[in-house]
């Protein structure tokens, strides 16, 4: 294979890095807390446990209102239409391509960072199990006001169900996502960009037409 | 230039956001409306009187019998004898349940099983009259500061002058003068001296209520303690017209449990609780523990054990009593100095420091009496129960000593018997014979007995309140929050985070996580393998 010429573009904003690790702090908190509190191991004792989970999880819930505000503000919501065009290409590019040293179907580029099988993901992610399962948490965290805010009707065990099933869900998520980190034309090449903002990319490729708008 | 700007704006906004949760989240200063509310209930509490007993006239004569105290009594306090006429201190009895109910009913419970209607001799030891529920009430018994038994003293005194020797009962006179204006309102030995020694002895009965709390420390019970509050019995078991609030029996809890009457708002309450002074939000917000307080009772944390410092009765099986040696009734000791055998009485296991059992529990105990039919097929039979369940919202998750053991039972009419005990020169203390003390004893209730006996396995519980330790040895969250050994295993109807989880969703997360694991794993591995090989057909 010829390496073609690399150049590097400026492909997160400082306010993008911060939101990701802030919630990469956020979640690995919430996870070795939230798993202790379901009994699965003991380590900080339940109490501390229970403290420092609600305490994260309202931090994330009230940090994640500025986070609707700057992607509808900023307009970065684009980036996050699904689409599904290419989405098979993308799909048999990890499937198949990656094996045999094909270039990615759809690479990032300045205007629109993710491949479709990224904004589905984190669509997904963003839009459907992160406002579950802060919407559970919060019902959770606020289980005693129920009757005074006519949610007699909810039941604990529903919804800690609820609760356990996304965060399921989102631990099998991260374990994918870190591991789709390693999947850059180096190793750390996706991680560097998410934390200086710059990603090394083949020298020439536009920004396709059908990336820039919704369909 | 402008995104700078907004990210700084961000930053700033975020940060100030953050440390506000932080303080509101984790504000451990701010006093909880509970402590404030307990706090209220306990101003202008010191007990104030404008009388003082030793100046009245009428109590420096010289008293030859009890009925003459209470005439001095009630020279001034002309209500009181009506007033105590209709309490359950003196009728034995429950105002509700149409007489079945109370130890002068046909109530049993699995210590010495019945009182026989008020005629066994050592029962009586614990009614408020002078001799037998037909003689006067006797004022001392409750209101008297000395530790004089004044029953005896008054049955020595009547000995004295018959022997007519002047020295014996010019003493036991001068005794009485000394000790009878002592009059206060009832201190913790008063109420002690009968309900410490429930079951027949010294924290034989309860578990949460023995000697050790004439003089407590605080560490044993928190509102009583002299080294703290130094509460008597009356503080929280408020009165009126001599009724006092506060006694279980088959009552439902129409009072603060459930409807949560502050005695703040109201000082005479039927039925006292804890939320009665400490709301049912009395933690603050530090952690979710006021969120507890809907389902589960205040003792239940609280109490971590009963009997903390006295040993306290688990066990009593009647169907071993009776054997002796060569006809001398044996005694054998066990630990605690507490006896494991006795001929009167059978068998028995005592403990310290017990964990309580815990039921779902709405104020109210179901207990049988001696007019029920059992089925002795299903052992053990519950005498007593708690009452309540998850879906009811005035139940609550309380602590319970339950006391096991056997009593007889007729095996024709399916109903238990009660056995007279102690008489003159009768009951099964005298001759160990269950015959003829169980037909005594039922002919004295007025109920038939088939002379066919036999025991059946029985439970009693008695709730766990007293003896409230103070806040740091309250339960830690993983006595219950956990998956083994949870002190609410045995408790359904209530999801627990620790204790609880949907199994199917666990295998499946767990199970899920793994495969993408074992997938990402896979991955790699080919990528490392292709990526070597294309390496090479490139050299």
């Amino acid at each position: 294979m010829a390496h073609k010429k690399m150049t590097n573009i400026y492909l997160f904003t400082r306010y993008e890095r911060l939101w990701h690790w802030l919630q990469f702090v956020l979640i690995t908190i919430l996870m070795i807390t939230g798993l202790e509190v379901h009994g699965v191991y003991q380590l900080l004792g339940f109490d501390k446990a229970v403290a420092i989970h609600n305490f994260a999880g309202i931090t994330w819930l009230i940090l994640f209102f500025f986070f609707m505000f700057w992607v509808f503000t900023t307009g970065e919501w684009k980036q996050y239409i699904p689409t599904t065009r290419k989405l098979i290409d993308v799909a048999l590019f990890y499937a198949w391509g990656i094996f045999h040293g094909e270039p990615h179907p759809v690479p990032a580029r300045k205007g629109a960072k993710h491949n479709p099988l990224q904004r589905l993901t984190y669509l997904g992610v963003a839009a459907a199990l992160l406002p579950l399962q802060m919407l559970t948490g919060f019902l959770y965290w606020s289980y005693n006001s129920w009757d005074a805010w006519g949610l007699g009707f909810l039941s604990l065990h529903l919804l800690a169900v609820v609760h356990m099933a996304v965060a399921f869900a989102i631990l099998i998520f991260v374990i994918v996502h870190v591991y789709m980190t390693t999947t850059g034309h180096t190793v750390t090449a996706h991680i560097k960009a998410m934390i200086t903002g710059w990603e090394e990319i083949e020298e020439g490729e536009l920004v396709q037409e059908w990336e820039k708008h919704s369909p | 230039m402008r995104r700078g700007l907004f990210c700084l704006i961000f930053c700033v906004v975020a940060a100030a956001l953050f440390l506000g949760v932080a303080a509101a989240v984790a504000d451990e200063t701010g006093q909880a409306p509970g402590v404030s509310m307990a706090d209220q209930a306990q101003i202008n509490s010191g007990r104030w009187s404008t009388v003082d007993h030793s100046k009245f006239d009428v109590l420096k004569q010289k008293f030859t019998t009890g009925e003459d105290v209470t005439k001095a009594c009630l020279s001034c306090h002309t209500e009181a004898e009506k007033q105590i006429h209709k309490v359950i201190h003196w009728t034995w009895l429950s105002p509700t349940g149409g007489g079945l109910y109370g130890k002068a009913g046909y109530s049993i419970n699995n210590f010495c099983i019945s009182t026989n209607k008020m005629h066994d001799d050592e029962c009586e030891n614990c009614h408020i009259g002078w001799e037998k529920k037909k003689d006067g009430i006797n004022c001392l018994k409750c209101h008297n500061t000395s530790s004089i038994d004044w029953r005896q003293e008054f049955k020595d005194l009547k000995e004295a002058l018959d022997s007519g020797d002047p020295d014996w009962s010019g003493e036991i006179e001068n005794d009485i003068i000394a000790n009878v204006s002592k009059i206060a309102l009832p201190q913790r030995r008063n109420c002690g001296e009968c309900h410490f020694n429930g079951g027949g002895g010294e924290g034989v009965k309860h578990g949460d209520l023995d000697g050790s709390l004439v003089n407590p420390k605080k560490s044993l019970d928190v509102h009583m303690g002299i080294d703290g509050q130094d509460f008597t019995c009356t503080r929280c078991h408020t009165t009126m017209n001599h009724l006092v609030a506060g006694r279980v029996y088959s009552t439902p809890a129409t009072g603060t449990i459930g409807k949560r009457v502050s005695l703040v708002q109201n000082d005479l309450a039927p039925k006292i609780a804890c939320e009665s002074c400490h709301t049912d939000k009395p933690h603050g917000n530090a952690l979710k523990l006021d969120d507890h307080t809907d389902r589960v009772a205040c003792q239940t944390c609280h109490i971590p054990t009963f009997a903390r410092a006295h040993s306290t009765q688990m066990e009593w099986y009647w169907e071993t009593a009776g054997k002796t040696d060569n006809g001398r009734v044996i005694q054998r000791k066990g630990p605690y100095g507490r006896p494991v055998y006795k001929s009167i009485k059978g068998d028995f296991v005592w403990k310290k420091n017990v964990k309580p059992e815990y039921f779902w529990y709405n104020g109210s105990i179901k207990s049988l009496t001696l007019k029920d039919v059992i089925d002795p097929s299903t052992e053990p039979v519950w005498i007593s129960k708690p009452v309540g369940s998850p879906s009811d919202k005035h139940s609550r998750i309380a602590p319970f000593k339950v006391h096991r053991g056997s009593q007889p039972y007729d095996m024709e009419t399916g109903r238990f018997l009660a056995p007279l005990l102690s008489e003159e020169d009768n009951g099964y203390w005298k001759t160990l014979d269950w015959k003829d003390s169980l037909t005594r004893g039922m002919k004295l209730i007025g109920l038939p007995y088939s002379g066919k006996m036999g025991f059946v396995k029985t439970c009693y519980v008695m709730p766990t309140t007293h003896m409230v330790a103070p806040k740091e040895d309250a339960l830690s969250c993983i006595e219950c929050h956990t998956r083994s050994g949870s002190r609410m295993a045995g408790i359904a109807g209530v999801y627990m985070p620790g204790r609880d989880r949907f199994m199917p969703l666990d295998i499946a997360g767990w199970g899920g996580a793994l495969l993408a694991l074992i997938a990402i794993a896979l991955h790699a591995i080919g990528r490392i393998v292709m990526s070597a090989a294309r390496r090479k057909e490139d050299k």
